[in-house]
Order: C-alpha cells, then structure tokens, then sequence
C-alpha cells in the first residue's frame, strides 16, 4: 500500500538532496552557475515547501535517524509543528529569494561565485529546523553559518565587506561556544542527544535551569539579533548580495527563535524572571533597533537595525507568553505565544519584501545611500508600490500583517495589565508603552525611507537612465505584498496552525489551549474591523475623485514660498527628517561630527558629516575586546605561522583533555 | 433592527455633519479674547462648499501618493469614528477596538507625513519631521493612558470603557488626570496651540499646515474636513472621561454630547488666547512629561484599590 507520510518525509530528503546536488553543478559548471543554483533552489524549496505545508496541516510528528559514523551517534532527522512552522517560512521565502536571483544576478559576474553557497545555506537552515538531535542540531548549525558567511563576503574585495564578515564570524562562533556548552550541559543531564529524551527530563534544579536559559538566550539571542548581541547584523546585512540579505533577515534570524523556542521544551516551566528577562530585552532591542534605524543613510543597515525592532517584538510576545505560563494564565500565554510566532511569519514577508525591495533600488541606481535617490516611484512604480505595502506592514498598520501580530500580542500585554499584579504587572506596562514608541518611531523611520527614496526629486543627477526591474525581480515582490494584505484580512486560516505549534512549545495542558478558539473570537472583529475599513476607505477615495469631475486640474512646479526654480538640492534630507529625535537622544547617540566650515571671503569647499556607533558596539564590545587583546596578547608570541606548531597544539590540548577525562571524567 | 439602523445613521450623521462648526467655535472664542468680532460661526463649512466647487493645480514633482492619502486619511478618521462610542455604544465594537483606534490614526499619520514628502518642498518635509517626531513621543502618553483606562475599568472597547451608568466618578484623581493628559495629546495630535500654530501658514514654526501646502481644491477640502473630524474625535474623547456618554439615544443626549464638546473647543480657545507657542525643543519635553501624568494616573489607579 501507498505510505502516503512515508512519501511525504522522502519528498523532505528529496529536497534536501536536490538543494546540495545544485550547489555541487553550480559549483562545477562554469557558465551555468545562475541556472543550477537559481533553478536547484526553486526546484529544492517548492518541493520543500509541499512537504512542509502538508506536515503542518496533517500535525505530522515523524523522526528518522540515520545511524552513521561512530556507534554511539546517529543523527536524527524529525519533524513536528514546530519545525514544520519554521519550515513553511524557510522554503517559503526561499522560493521566491531564488526567482529574485535569477533577475538579480544576471549580468552580474562578481555576485556569482558564492552562489553555490545559496542553496547550502537553504539546506543547512531546513536542516537546523528539523535536526532532532545536539550533535546533528550544531553540525547544522555551523553549517548555516559558515555558509551565509560566505554569502557574506561575496564582494570581499571590499574593505568594509571583508570587516563586516569577519565581525559576523566572530559574533556567530561566539554565540556557537554558548550552545556547545548548552548542549552539552543536557548531554551529561540525560546521556543523549536525542530532543524526544531531553523533553522527558522533569527535574531540573533551578539554578542549572536558569543557567541553561540564559546559555541558550545568549546562544540563539545572537543569531537572532537580540539587543545587546545585535552588532553583527548592522554590518553583514548591507555587505551581503540583496538577495542573501532578504533570506538572512527574512528567515534565518528566525532560527534563533527557533532554537530558543525549542529550548525552551527541554527546560520545564520556566520561572517569572524568564519571561521577564525576554520582555525587558524584547524591549530593549525594539527600541534601540528602531532608534539606530532612524538615524541610518544606508537603506540596508537601516532595514537590518528594523530586523532588530522586530526580532524585540517577537521576543516581548514569547516573554509574554512565559509570563503566562509562570502566572497560570493561559490566555495571556496564547495571545502572547502566538502574535510572537505570527509575527515570525509576517516578518519573514514583509522583511524579505523591503530587501528585496531595497535590492531592486541598488540594482538599478547602484546606490545604497538613500540622500543620493529620490523620485524613484514614478519610474519604478511596481517597486515602489510594493515597497510601500511593505513599510506599511513593518510598522504594524491596518489593514495589513503586520497589524494582526501586533494587535495579539498588544490584546495579550493589555489583558495582562488588567489581570496582574506586581512586577508582571510592571513589565506588561512596560511591554505596552515600548511597542508603541516603537511604532511610533517605526513610523517615522519608514516615512523617512519611503519619502526620500520614492517621493520628490532625484537628488544627485542620476547617471544611468532608471526604469523598473525586469518580471522575475518583481513577481516575488507582488507575491509578498499580496501576503502582507492576505495575512491582515484572512489571519483566522493561519491561527489553526499556530494552535498546533502552541501545542508543542507551551507546557500547558491541551484542555487549557483549547481557548484557542477564543483567539479566534478576539481576531474576527478586528478582521471584519479591517475590511469596514477597507471597503469604507475605496468608498471616500472614489468619491474624492469624483469631486473632480469636470473640473480643471492645472500643473504647476511645488509651492516653496515663491521660488521660480526649485532645484532637488531644497528637498529635505534624511538626516534631516531623522534630526528633531537624533537630537533628542543624542545622548545615547553620541554622534561624532565632522564638519568643516566655509570661511572666508570667497569660501572655499565645506563638508558635514555624522557618524554614529553603535551603542552597544561603544560601551559593551569594544572595551571587552580591547579587554581580552591586552590581557591574552602574550599568546600571540606563540603564533609563528608554522603549521607544525599548530598541530603540535592541538596534539599536546587533546592529551590534556584525555588525561581530563580519565581523572575527573569531565 | 431598525433601531440599530437609526442609530448608525445618527452617529454617522454626527461624524459628517457636526464636526466643522467647532472651529467656529474656537475662532470665535479667540476673537472674544482679541476684541474682535471674528468670522462667522459657519465659516468653515463655507471654506468646505467653495473648496469642494473648485479645480485643482497639482505639483509637477508629485507622484500619485499626494492624490491618495486625503482620501486614507479621510477614511481612516471616519473609520475611527465608527469606533468611539458618542451617545451610546459605538457602531462598532469589540474587544482591542481602542488599538485599532490608536493604529488607525498612526495610519492616516503615514499617509499625511508621506503626501508631504511627495512633492518634494523642504517646508513641507520639515513639517513632516516634526510631525513623525512629536506624535512618536505622544504615542507614549496615549498608550499610557488607555493602559490605564483599560486597568480602571478591565475593559479594552471604548464602547466599554465609556459606558459607566451612573458610577462615574468625576473627581476621582486618576480620572482627572487622565483627562489632563487626553487634553494634552488632544493639543499635540490636532496641531493646537502650545505645540503647532494652527494660524500661520509660511512660518518656519508650524507642523501640520505646513505639511498640506500644496494641496488644492477638493482636496483640500477633504483634507481640511479631515481635521474638523479629528479634533472632534478627539475632544470628544477627552470631554467623555468627565462627562460619559449617557447610553441612551435621543436629541437630549445630541445636546449634551454637542455642549461637553463645544465646552471643550472653548477651552482650547482660551489655551490658544493665553499661551504661546513653546519653542520646538522643548515639545518632545512636555509629551514626555505627560507620560509621567499618565503613569501617575495609572499608579493611582492600581494602588488605590477599586473606584
């Protein structure tokens, strides 16, 4: 008989199996790399992405291992809803990424030697999703993350592209150090690496639970970008090909949510201080995301510091969702759990849209600056209206995603306040006014983006002759902007798969989440709300024009207090849409001017110029590493560069170990 | 049913209707102060007829984001009004409704802020900073404030959160509090008087004016009506923390509902008559400084045990 779950997992190796296969002929083919690697992703995740919607619909729960190598290990694939929620982002976003490349990368003969890279990095993200043991779980995961580092310095013969990547090396490896010692710490708990074993485990003392939170909050915090862990996505953001940016932001990012999440199974129920721990930092990088956000020239850092945003609000709704759970209140667990794993998806849409959007304003004006663009949505008006759905989704706005997440996890902090008391009560406050500044201040952000980039005058003369992207660029770009509407008028479809990830994560009873069903009572007014609005908003606009009729309409240059000749150099800048809050915060900024005054009769030529660092970068890295430079400089007596004495290391440290391990057994 | 129906029409009829007289209102109370006699009461519903007969002169520069967002905005602030409960529960209701309001106005924020900048002026785009900029540090204050509207009453639907029967309690210091600071957000988000001169128009002080500089016509006009509704909404909104609505439905409550917020565009007639504008750098100041009335409101709240 035809095993249809059977079928169903194979068709998951046959992906994976076909993303490495067009990594290898990308590799090797000489003229063919677009067309293999592009191609193998698209086949790879649209066959991946059958496979992971099934399972999450079907709630598929399967594990297969495949033992290899030493006796004692075997590396165990699986997948259950959890996985298959992330799953359904990951080849989601990578489908269209692919389509995106192909248009992307034509022409374009410095992108393509990473390229091989591109459908391992897809491959090692579905792995780390589905890896149901430690040891295959780190091997994935290093595997992620020296493949998108290498997508990373795609252009190293950059200077700066070439700091960015190896700031990102350094960042992830440090973070790996934390989950080694993660995994580890359950390994010598429970004698396994199995996950199925490690959610068995009941009693943990509460100081190794607490420890083994914090390891894991550092651990995935990094990957994910969490406030202060952040500073690599600042810079390998801008320094990766658009396409790599979108899928890096988009969803893998989100696989620190997901080791987080899936951490969070292994360890019992988790105390007040967890849940308090990830709303103070939800908050903390929400606010400070956006802040830096604000003040950036660079579309793409400033679209990777929004990553930041909203890898703080995904992490205020899971905290939220702890808060529940330690309170006993199981509707604040579900409102807070699920608007942050809603999030997750409308994140991937809409962050993986405005990269992609941002992508197509670099392909075309070869420039990341936005103070050089302007005027753009007259000439690329596909991009430009697509972008525009996307700024208005990441600032949570109705009718559109972006709004139903947040409206969740807003309806979970507001029941909180009304239900708690004391320091749940304090930081649910604090939830609530954070997320709103945020916004506000999100608002302001992509305002400024959209505004300067799109709307008004090209500001520096444009070389090239601009026109809009060709179809396979913008078909990903509708796609999305299409799910940003779908996903904030018909969110009820996706809360039944949500219900079955919450089934997995929370340690509530069945019985408790079946409230679930309340959510939807709490969804459908506001989605009705939203298609009121909808229609109402078609209903005034049309009668807005109509008013027109017959009537004459004249052109004529901008209004600017009587000046004949406007030139684009009085728009506005950025900078100076940002100033009234730089100047606000410039506290925290710290900016460092540089500014050289015209002076003199005939002035000869002046300049201006802010630079900001980054706080966390300013006040925690740079002393720690300048820290770690003086006291361990001694070791670099020993670095000769000769292989033999490296090797003679390792020998004389794996002695030392065996000895270890022979007296004291680790 | 058909009640239900009448009832919509009545507060749609409110929401298209009413709102411009209370300009009037406002000029007139300013003109008391100044010794004039001031424009008529209705003036601004003349402004709206001759506007809405009128052509249109468009920006070269603008794409078509400056002929969209009247249009948003307008659609935006009505939807918003569909929400806020004026004589007796609103149209529509749930629970979250105050967030939808609250989202609602960022979104006609976007589109104004984004009108603006489309036309590529450096007045308009200054006013367009300073109004990304304030109304982010207002949102502090107004989230504050319905966290604590939300506690006092376990309530997050305007409808509910106003409906108080006969229990209000006026002068309860919470309550008083809460109305300082709604009046204070009313200021900021309608570009009143210590925060925006609503009068000048080609000064470099002002924030909303100066955002609409190179609208015409119609749309002007929708703009222009856009403003009335809001600061209607608004003040309504403030008056009914004192005075809530009575939940009943009749022209008794309509004269009620008129006369709280005709006493309140008196009151910001006299704000605007004795105060001047505060310099630029000190409004995100006072917005944070009404956090700390909020708070302050929202600490009594919980610590002073049930109302």
């Amino acid at each position: 008989m035809f095993n249809k779950k059977a079928f169903l997992v194979d068709l998951f190796f046959i992906s994976l199996c076909l993303l490495i296969l067009s990594a290898l002929l990308s590799f090797l083919s000489r003229k063919g790399t677009r067309h293999w690697g592009c191609g193998g992703v698209f086949a790879g995740s649209a066959i991946g992405l059958v496979f992971s919607v099934q399972a999450l619909v079907q709630n598929l729960t399967l594990t297969k291992s495949f033992g290899i190598l030493l006796p004692s290990l075997s590396l165990t694939f699986g997948i259950d809803a959890l996985s298959a929620f992330f799953l359904v982002a990951i080849f989601g976003l990578s489908l269209l990424t692919s389509l995106y490349a192909w248009g992307y990368l034509e022409n374009q003969d410095l992108l393509l030697p990473s390229l091989p890279f591109f459908p391992l990095l897809v491959a090692s993200m579905a792995a780390v999703v589905t890896a149901q043991d430690g040891f295959l779980f780190l091997i994935c995961w290093e595997m992620m993350s020296l493949t998108s580092f290498f997508l990373v310095v795609t252009e190293h013969k950059l200077r700066e592209v070439r700091h960015a990547g190896w700031i990102y090396l350094v960042a992830t490896h440090l973070a790996t150090t934390f989950l080694i010692v993660f995994f580890v710490l359950l390994y010598k708990k429970t004698g396994s690496f199995l996950f199925d074993d490690w959610a068995l485990l009941i009693s943990i003392p509460p100081f190794l639970s607490g420890l083994l939170f914090f390891l894991a909050l550092v651990g995935f915090g990094t990957k994910a970008g969490i406030f202060p862990f952040h500073v690599w996505l600042p810079h390998a953001h801008p320094a990766a090909p658009s396409y790599i940016s979108a899928l890096m932001s988009g969803v893998m990012i989100k696989t620190g949510i997901y080791g987080l999440l899936r951490a969070l199974t292994f360890l019992g129920l988790p105390p007040l201080w967890w849940g308090g721990c990830l709303v103070g930092i939800g908050i903390l990088s929400a606010v400070f995301g956006v802040l830096y956000a604000l003040v950036q020239h660079d579309v793409k850092r400033l679209l990777a510091y929004h990553s930041v945003e909203n890898i703080g609000i995904i992490m205020t709704g899971i905290g939220l969702g702890l808060i529940g759970i330690a309170e006993g209140n199981a509707t604040i667990t579900l409102l807070g759990l699920g608007g942050g794993l809603l999030h997750v998806w409308n994140h991937a849409i809409f962050k993986g849209l405005l990269f992609m959007g941002a992508g197509s304003v670099l392909h075309v004006t070869h420039t990341r600056m936005i103070e050089q663009l302007g005027g753009l949505l007259k000439k690329m008006p596909v991009t430009g209206v697509t972008f525009l759905m996307g700024a208005v989704a990441i600032c949570g706005l109705p009718p559109l995603n972006g709004f139903i997440s947040e409206f969740l996890i807003y309806s979970g902090l507001f029941r909180g306040a009304q239900s708690l008391s004391g320091l749940s009560l304090f930081l649910v406050v604090i939830g609530i006014v954070g997320i709103a500044f945020a916004g506000g201040l999100a608002l302001a952000c992509f305002t400024k983006v959209f505004g300067v980039v799109f709307l008004g005058e090209p500001r520096s003369c444009q070389k090239e002759k601009i026109h809009e992207v060709p179809l396979t660029m913008q078909i990903p770009l509708i796609v999305l902007s299409l799910l940003c509407l779908l996903g904030g008028i018909f969110p009820q479809f996706v809360w039944s798969s949500i219900a079955r990830v919450l089934e997995v994560i929370s340690p509530l009873p069945k019985a408790v989440l079946g409230h679930g069903d309340g959510v939807l009572g709490l969804l459908h007014p506001v989605v009705y709300a939203c298609l009121i609005f909808l229609g109402l908003g078609i209903v005034v606009g049309l009668l807005g024009r109509l008013l027109y009729r017959g009537r004459t309409i004249r052109h004529a240059v901008t209004w600017d207090c009587g000046y004949a000749q406007p030139s684009p150099r009085m728009q506005y800048t950025a900078s100076s849409f940002a100033q009234p809050i730089a100047v606000f915060f410039r506290v925290l900024f710290r900016p460092h001017l540089q500014f050289q005054k015209p002076g003199g009769i005939f002035p000869g030529p002046s300049s201006f110029a802010v630079q900001i660092a980054d706080f966390a970068e300013r006040i925690f890295f740079q002393p720690l590493f300048s820290q770690c430079d003086r006291i361990f400089g001694f070791i670099r007596k020993i670095q000769k560069g000769r292989v033999q004495n490296y090797l003679a290391l390792i020998f004389m440290t794996l002695i030392v170990l065996l000895l270890w391990e022979v007296w004291f057994g680790i | 049913m058909v009640s239900e129906l009448l009832k919509l029409t009545g507060h749609l009829a409110i929401l298209l209707l009413i709102p411009p007289i209370f300009l009037g209102i406002i000029a007139k109370t300013k003109a008391f102060f100044a010794g004039r006699k001031g424009p008529p009461l209705l003036q601004v519903y003349y402004d709206l007829f001759k506007l809405f007969c009128k052509g249109g002169v468009d920006s070269r520069s603008a794409s078509f984001m400056i002929r969209l967002a009247p249009g948003i905005v307008l659609s935006t602030l009505l939807m918003a009004g569909l929400l806020l409960p004026l004589l007796y529960e609103a149209p529509i209701h749930f629970r979250g409704d105050l967030i939808l309001f609250a989202y609602l106005l960022a979104l006609g924020r976007f589109f104004t802020i984004l009108a603006a900048l489309d036309v590529g002026s450096s007045f308009e785009g200054m006013g367009a900073s300073r109004e990304a900029a304030f109304s982010a540090f207002s949102e502090l204050a107004f989230f504050m404030a319905l966290v604590t509207l939300a506690v006092m009453t376990q309530s997050t639907s305007l409808s509910h959160i106003f409906q108080w029967g006969n229990t209000h309690p006026t002068f309860h210091p919470a309550v008083v509090l809460l109305f300082i600071s709604f009046f204070l957000i009313l200021l900021t988000e309608n570009s009143r008087m210590p925060i925006d001169d609503p009068n000048t128009h080609l000064e470099l002080t002002m924030i909303h004016e100066v955002m609409i500089l190179d609208y015409s016509g119609p749309d002007l006009g929708l703009i222009l009506y856009g403003a009335t509704l809001k600061l209607f909404l608004f003040m309504a909104l403030t008056a009914s923390l004192l005075w809530p609505p009575t939940g009943l439905f009749g022209f008794q409550e309509i004269g009620y509902l008129l006369a709280k917020v005709a006493g309140i565009a008196v009151v910001i007639g006299v704000v605007e008559s004795v105060k001047s504008r505060l310099r630029l750098s000190k409004i995100p100041q006072l917005l944070v400084a009404n956090l700390v009335i909020t708070t302050l409101a929202l600490l009594i709240t919980v610590l002073g045990g049930p109302i």
